[in-house]
């Protein structure tokens, strides 16, 4: 009983991490309809930000939870000014210009701390029993933290006026902006907030998978698919999609081993989005935030 | 103008058609016949549901209930390409073009879809005169003005030869002249095809049409001649809307 | 509309292209032209994009997918079979029919391109992630171990009718400029048939191809096959080059790079893509020497910049040039797209 309560939490640990990997890529996705390619970059600078702040000994959780979003939240705003903002509407173009910059963090990174971490961190939450066996006290704090982020975003886009009024602009640019409302501006703070959010993710991940420049590649693949498959509901879409696919994985590895699993999740999504070609939220739940 | 023969067969024909978007019931249990050689023009204020029906016929939209049927397929569903691959040519409402190809160009694909090498080249220059396009056969059809693009694509459907034309307000944005040379052109399609056009110009209705379908709400609400539309004091109340 | 349209034109690059080739070797270190040989690999890739995006306006951002797939696939033949001319096609038929199906999922379930797009990226990183984790003894098909992040071997190739005739690098060499050559001189053909024709159309405006009564989900599956061939046969030359396939075929990078190359060269061109190829290879070898400039970095402000500031590429743009000082540009230029307004597109 205890194995199967320890096994479970497994997988829901796996949903909530991808949840909380592409949430930011969703927010930013369903706002805006642009594809951030440089999203696994934006979560490993959060990485870096949290590794280097420790390292030169600000608080660990100080860090994670202010630092790094703060930093990557700004890095998304300059992105938004210098770079998407002249490409709106060119789908493509948007595409291959992350890629780019995804490209150049990686250059820019490397170039400055090399391609491999210094020092690592540990996680700062110790292990956590369950009858007898023991699971991760610092992933069930990743749930818990999941599932508040999640909520936070909902009662932002659902309760405030910045809300309010991103979902107007997302609905109906045009409308928005002949009501007065600065499209600019909302996109700006938008991109901004998805990544701040994506931020705190890769801060928050640090201490669990280390940092090197490269391990962006590690995290996109999965976040695309997630919030591909999840469609244009930023919520309802990410939890969906990450309860599906991430359910699929975590059973799959813990049949198979990792490699299956990841590989059932690609089978998965590619099913889905055959069956559901606008996601999950393109088809049902279609309201939904 | 061709008059339809009293016995000329059904060629298009639809049943109990409806296509909900949501709440919206744009087009509502419609049941329509088209016979052989007609040229029937559907009018309608907008939002009467003439594009989304004419939609239905060409496959762009699968009607939410209901059947059509073309030449006895039962069409209803069907992919766009199929039911034009049953020798439908088509117009659509926004001129649906190859922005970076010429003219020539889109005869030649639309022409041998059905024809080998040689016959296309024949059929395209002809479609190519018939139209007046010769001299801008090599034009980038993304630079010609709006009523040359309209003739472009009237081009490609007269090139495949089909036997029946979907047209989707084809006067749009025209010169007096340019409807003119276009309601000439629709006449002369008639004499071995069958048309539906739908239109908003009245004025160009009354040059090529015979029988009107008149549009309301979803539904059909009168089929005659324009004179007798014209006269009828539901149309009017119809376009003028309610007096109260 | 390009270059290769010009009968004259295809006939002197091609001309100079042998001219090349035989003298090569003559001038240039034993290293070089095994260098050579991988990048003529890649310039196949970057050709086999340039016709499925150029010319079909399928965005395909895992081309490497296929690249990889060819290549090990000629590995696991090759050593199996021990004959490199069956090895190479069934590499190239691996790749066709593994594309085959996954644009049957596409294509007729009507994804949209942009979705496409990410999931055959997805594709190329899960087989680069699969494929390195086959380090064990066990992972093997037939002789052929699959070697983990090490990789695999890749038998030379062979004289057709001799299994033991294996052929000297500067041999390998003409093989893989006679594919590039060939392969590029197909392509240009495709084109023109009306095949290759209507699938133009369908990247300029599917839905007028439809109503032409065109069933585009199969000319685009036909197309995205064809371009998986090609892509297959450049994984090949891309490891018979070195003797050896690793998962990097895979990887992210060399995904970006086959796109950079093909926004580089020009994307309405088959010649713009294949010289982009070389000139950034041997940009970036050159780079990859010093430590002053990071080759990543580079290749990123490389991107960004050409997206921002020329979205067609050298080739065209060049062209363009050539165009505005002549009276009459007779020839069909590709403008840039109009923007759309930013509205949510499916």
């Amino acid at each position: 009983m205890d194995l199967f309560a320890a096994q479970i939490l497994q997988i829901v640990y796996g949903i909530s991490n991808l949840a909380l990997i592409s949430l930011g890529l969703a927010i930013i996705f369903g706002m805006m309809r642009v594809i951030n390619l440089a999203h696994g970059e934006f979560l490993m600078l959060g990485g870096y930000t949290v590794v280097v702040a420790t390292n030169a000994g600000v608080n660990v959780w100080l860090a994670m939870l202010v630092l790094a979003p703060l930093l990557v939240g700004v890095v998304g705003v300059l992105t938004e000014r210098l770079l998407i903002r002249w490409l709106y509407g060119r789908m493509i173009d948007t595409l291959l210009a992350t890629w780019g910059l995804s490209l150049f963090f990686i250059g820019l990174v490397t170039s400055i701390f090399g391609a491999s971490t210094s020092t690592t961190i540990s996680p700062p939450l110790g292990p956590v029993r369950i009858g007898e066996y023991q699971v991760s006290g610092y992933e069930m704090f990743l749930i818990g933290v999941t599932l508040a982020l999640l909520l936070a975003v909902w009662l932002t886009l659902r309760f405030t006026k910045l809300g309010l009024v991103s979902r107007g602009a997302m609905q109906n640019a045009e409308m928005a902006s002949a009501l007065g409302v600065s499209t600019r501006r909302v996109y700006m703070i938008t991109f901004g907030l998805g990544a701040a959010v994506t931020g705190l993710a890769g801060g928050l991940l640090a201490p669990m998978t280390g940092v090197l420049p490269t391990i962006g590649a590690v995290y996109i693949a999965k976040a695309f698919i997630t919030v591909i498959s999840g469609g244009a509901a930023i919520l309802a879409g990410t939890a969906s999609a990450a309860t599906l696919l991430g359910g699929v994985n975590g059973v799959f590895t813990f049949l198979t081993g990792p490699t299956f699993g990841e590989v059932a999740m690609l089978l998965a999504a590619i099913v889905l989005l055959r069956l559901m070609p606008r996601g999950i939220t393109g088809s049902i739940f279609r309201k939904s935030l | 103008m061709t008059r339809p023969g009293k016995r000329a067969e059904i060629v298009v024909e639809t049943r109990g058609l409806s296509m909900h978007f949501g709440g919206v019931r744009a087009v509502d249990q419609v049941d329509f016949a088209l016979r052989r050689n007609e040229l029937r023009c559907l009018i309608g204020p907008n939002g009467a549901g003439k594009s989304t029906f004419f939609k239905c016929l060409t496959g762009q939209l699968t009607p939410t209930a209901g059947e059509v049927t073309i030449r006895d397929h039962p069409v209803a569903g069907a992919e766009p390409h199929a039911i034009a691959g049953l020798g439908v040519g088509i117009k659509t409402q926004v001129p649906n073009l190859f922005d970076d190809l010429d003219v020539h160009e889109h005869l030649w694909i639309a022409a041998r879809r059905w024809h080998p090498e040689a016959r296309t080249r024949q059929l395209v220059s002809q479609t190519l005169e018939r139209l007046r396009l010769g001299d801008i056969r090599r034009e980038i059809v993304g630079r010609l003005a709006h009523g040359q693009r309209q003739w472009v694509e009237l081009g490609m459907v007269v090139a495949a030869e089909p036997w029946l034309v979907l047209l989707d307000e084809p006067a749009a944005g025209m010169t007096h002249e340019e409807t003119a040379r276009t309601a000439e052109l629709i006449r002369e399609i008639n004499k071995d095809a069958t048309l539906v056009v739908v239109e908003h110009d009245m004025q160009f209705i009354r040059m090529i049409s015979e029988t009107v379908t008149l549009f309301h709400e979803g539904r059909i609400l009168m089929e005659d001649t324009m004179e007798a539309i014209s006269a009828d004091p539901r149309a009017r109340e119809v376009y003028l809307g309610h007096r109260a | 509309m390009i270059l290769s349209q010009d009968l004259r034109g295809t006939a002197i690059l091609c001309g100079l292209a042998a001219l090349f080739t035989l003298i090569a070797p003559g001038f240039l270190a034993l290293f070089t032209i095994i260098t050579l040989t991988q990048v003529i690999g890649l310039a196949i890739l970057a050709l086999s994009l340039a016709l499925i995006w150029g010319y079909g306006g399928i965005l395909c951002f895992g081309q490497t997918a296929f690249f990889g797939l060819g290549a090990y696939a000629y590995a696991v033949a090759a050593t199996n079979f021990g004959d490199a001319s069956v090895s190479i096609l069934i590499a190239m038929a691996v790749a066709a029919a593994f594309a085959a199906a996954l644009g049957y999922f596409a294509f007729f379930g009507r994804v949209s391109d942009v979705y496409f797009a990410v999931i055959t990226l997805t594709v190329s990183l899960i087989f680069w992630a699969l494929i390195r984790r086959t380090s064990g003894p066990e992972y093997r098909i037939g002789d052929a171990l699959l070697g983990g992040f090490n990789g695999t071997g890749a038998p030379p190739l062979n004289l057709p009718w001799n299994p033991s005739g294996f052929l000297f690098p500067e041999q390998t060499f003409y093989v893989a400029m006679g594919a590039l050559i060939l392969a590029y001189l197909f392509c240009g053909w495709l084109v023109r048939t009306r095949f290759g024709r209507v699938c133009v159309t369908i990247r300029e405006n599917e839905t007028r191809a439809e109503l032409l009564a065109y069933d585009t989900r199969l000319y685009k599956l036909g197309l995205f096959s064809i371009g998986a061939a090609i892509a297959a046969l450049g994984g090949v030359f891309f490891s018979v080059g070195i003797s050896r396939v690793t998962p990097d075929v895979f990887s992210l990078q060399q995904a970006a790079l086959t796109i950079i190359w093909v926004i580089v060269g020009g994307r309405g061109t088959l010649i713009g893509p294949i010289l982009a190829t070389f000139a950034l290879y041997f940009l970036t070898s050159s780079l990859g020497g010093q430590v002053l400039l990071n080759t990543n970095l580079v290749l990123g402000v490389l991107l960004m910049a050409f997206v921002l500031g020329v979205p067609r590429g050298v080739l065209p743009s060049v062209m363009d040039l050539g165009a505005r000082r002549r009276p009459t540009g007779r020839r069909g230029r590709r403008r840039p797209r109009r923007a759309a307004p930013a509205e949510p597109a499916e």
